[in-house]
């Protein structure tokens, strides 16, 4: 998968109440959430995101609660993937988990700039500055994950695992 | 080469002797936990799959807890969906509201969750568990999805940070300021992916609701489990509620540790946290001219006896300030019902507070004291983050109970020697 998009540049410890704030937790409709994406880090996310534009942050990012509606509140908004310095734990597993495509590298995190096209290659994992013409590497996923990923996220991975395990009969 | 009491615990439901820091793990889950922010999410996805049955009903816990008693309609359809999947599921702990009490309390209360599980909950701060000597770990929805239906988890075997307390722990210091300290002190990601091992002589005088508060905070250090070895206190409190076998594990003397931090309690004051990270921690004499509008006393962090008790030892007698909003929210019916034998509910009352059936509620800016704009929280509970309790442009500080009662009587961040 390649992605071209704009960046959207934010800090460090993003965490899930600035990417959606406890009190549109009613629901996990993800168009409802994606019109409150990112509104306690920057309250015109909502309305300036198009689809395809992508997240880059600095460290730890998406720290805090373990709602999935973070990552659904993203992938709602058309963002087509985040790039970070470093993910929190909870946050990177539930992003694979539903597919929303991340990735964790450094040395993007800390070049990008806000405004910058930067175009993504999901399978190798390189980044390019569209801008600056510069190639940045992220840190590849253990195999196990690109499993997860390969089949669309984890409960598709579950499903595909069942239907080996019991031969058919559900 | 040893392990420590984390990596035996995944190893034993892996099936497996020895296991890594790195390796990559399937492992049988115990407890599976979900709430109704979070589970409604989880059965979406349950759903997808097509099955006539869960993996296994018992094992499965679902609280109704985050927006309850029910704030508003859409939160009614939430909890009805939950409430659907239960009965139709036949899941035997679904607790209903009267039955229910905040997750992280109600759990260990029950009995349900014991030392030597492995547990997982669509909730970061599932990691309260680890004060009993379990492995317990936050993930979402779509990972309680898969469990619901396999009885399994991946899990990356976690290096561990050892955190020895050592030293006499002074009056009105505990559990919350051992735990904001070391947050304070590595920072919000100073623990990410990683296991925290809180040991020492400290930690051992600990009782288990101080041990709760401090398991519960180890995500705000990004920690992937906080954990305490089992001991007397343990087996004290789980006699009588753990009624499925358990095992206790205890870390090896030559197990590998990332970091051993020391910390001497004996001169620690109450630690309060200020906007917008819990790491941001200073000692209350540092704090004391912050003035407040409300005070929350309760949540899964502090919201049990014990915490009810030092703020009701502070407000015994006291009135509270005029400006100042003090809602108290226990954990449980059962801490309900024992606050109210214990004469702390009218302590509380006619100090002036309001006292709330249990509820998630304010912690994450759900209902039950809402902040409006540029106005400021003083809170037992565990995160201060922008917007957590309100509006973004409000702010909150977090504290231990005695910290926030005195606080209360004040009007301003007090320190419980003052009154």
């Amino acid at each position: 998968m390649k992605f071209i998009g704009k960046v959207y540049k934010f800090g460090s410890n993003i965490d899930t109440d600035a990417i959606i704030p406890a009190r549109y937790l009613n629901t996990f409709d993800p168009h409802e959430l994606a019109a409150h994406c990112m509104e306690d880090a920057d309250p015109d996310f909502p309305n300036k995101v198009k689809a395809g534009d992508i997240i880059v942050a600095e460290k730890n990012f998406g720290c805090g609660s373990s709602r999935e509606h973070a990552p659904i509140a993203i992938k709602g908004a058309g963002v087509s993937c985040v790039i970070a310095d470093s993910f929190a734990r909870i946050f990177y597993r539930n992003a694979i988990n539903i597919g929303l495509p991340i990735l964790e590298s450094p040395e993007a995190a800390n070049a990008i700039r806000e405004g910058d096209e930067v175009e993504v290659e999901l399978e190798n994992g390189q980044i390019r500055n569209l801008r600056t013409g510069e190639l940045y590497k992220a840190t590849p996923f253990p195999v196990f994950m690109q499993g997860i990923i390969a089949q669309g996220g984890l409960i598709e991975y579950v499903r595909e695992k069942s239907r080996q395990d019991s031969k058919g009969e559900v | 080469m040893g392990m420590t009491i984390s990596q035996k615990i995944l190893a034993a439901h892996a099936g497996k002797d020895f296991i890594e820091a790195g390796e990559l793990l399937n492992c049988k889950l115990d407890v599976i936990l979900g709430n109704d922010v979070t589970a409604p999410v989880a059965i979406a996805e349950f759903n997808k799959l097509g099955l006539k049955q869960v993996f296994e009903q018992d094992s499965i816990v679902l609280v109704p807890d985050h927006f309850t008693p029910n704030k508003d309609i859409k939160s009614a359809e939430q909890c009805k969906i939950m409430r659907e999947f239960a009965k139709k599921y036949g899941i035997s702990n679904y607790f209903e509201i009267g039955q229910m009490g905040i997750e992280h309390c109600l759990l260990p209360e029950k009995g349900l969750v014991g030392p030597g599980d492995l547990i997982i909950g669509a909730d970061s701060h599932t990691c309260t568990y680890g004060a009993l000597g379990a492995f317990a770990t936050g993930v979402g929805s779509t990972d309680m999805a898969a469990a619901m239906a396999t009885g399994e988890a991946w899990f990356k075997v976690p290096e561990s940070i050892k955190f020895i307390y050592y030293g006499k722990t002074p009056k009105w210091v505990g559990g919350k300021d051992f735990i904001l300290h070391a947050i304070g002190d590595i920072g919000v990601d100073g623990a990410r992916y990683m296991s925290m091992e809180f040991t020492g002589e400290a930690i051992s005088a600990l009782s288990m609701d101080n041990r709760f508060s401090m398991a519960n905070m180890a995500i705000e250090a990004g920690g992937k489990n906080g954990i305490i070895a089992p001991d007397e206190t343990t087996l004290a409190y789980i006699k009588d509620r753990v009624r499925r076998p358990y095992k206790i594990y205890q870390s090896d003397n030559d197990a590998v540790y990332t970091r051993t931090i020391e910390y001497d309690v004996s001169a620690m004051e109450p630690v309060v946290a200020f906007p917008h990270l819990p790491e941001n921690t200073r000692p209350v004499s540092e704090a004391v001219n912050v003035l407040i509008d409300q005070v929350v006393i309760g949540s899964c962090t502090n919201g049990r006896i014990e915490d009810l008790e030092a703020a009701a030892s502070i407000l015994k007698g006291h009135t509270i300030h005029p400006e100042i909003r003090v809602i108290i929210l226990p954990g449980t019916q059962s801490i309900y019902l024992e606050a109210l034998r214990r004469g702390y509910v009218e302590t509380f009352v006619e100090a002036g507070a309001v006292v709330s059936t249990p509820t998630c509620g304010p912690c994450l800016g759900g209902h039950m004291g809402i902040l409006a704009k540029g106005e400021r929280a003083l809170a037992t509970t565990n995160r201060n983050f922008v917007g957590r309790m309100g509006h973004p442009e409000s702010e909150v500080y977090l504290c231990n109970p005695a910290v926030a009662a005195a606080s209360a009587i004040k009007g301003r961040i007090t320190a419980p020697w003052e009154v």
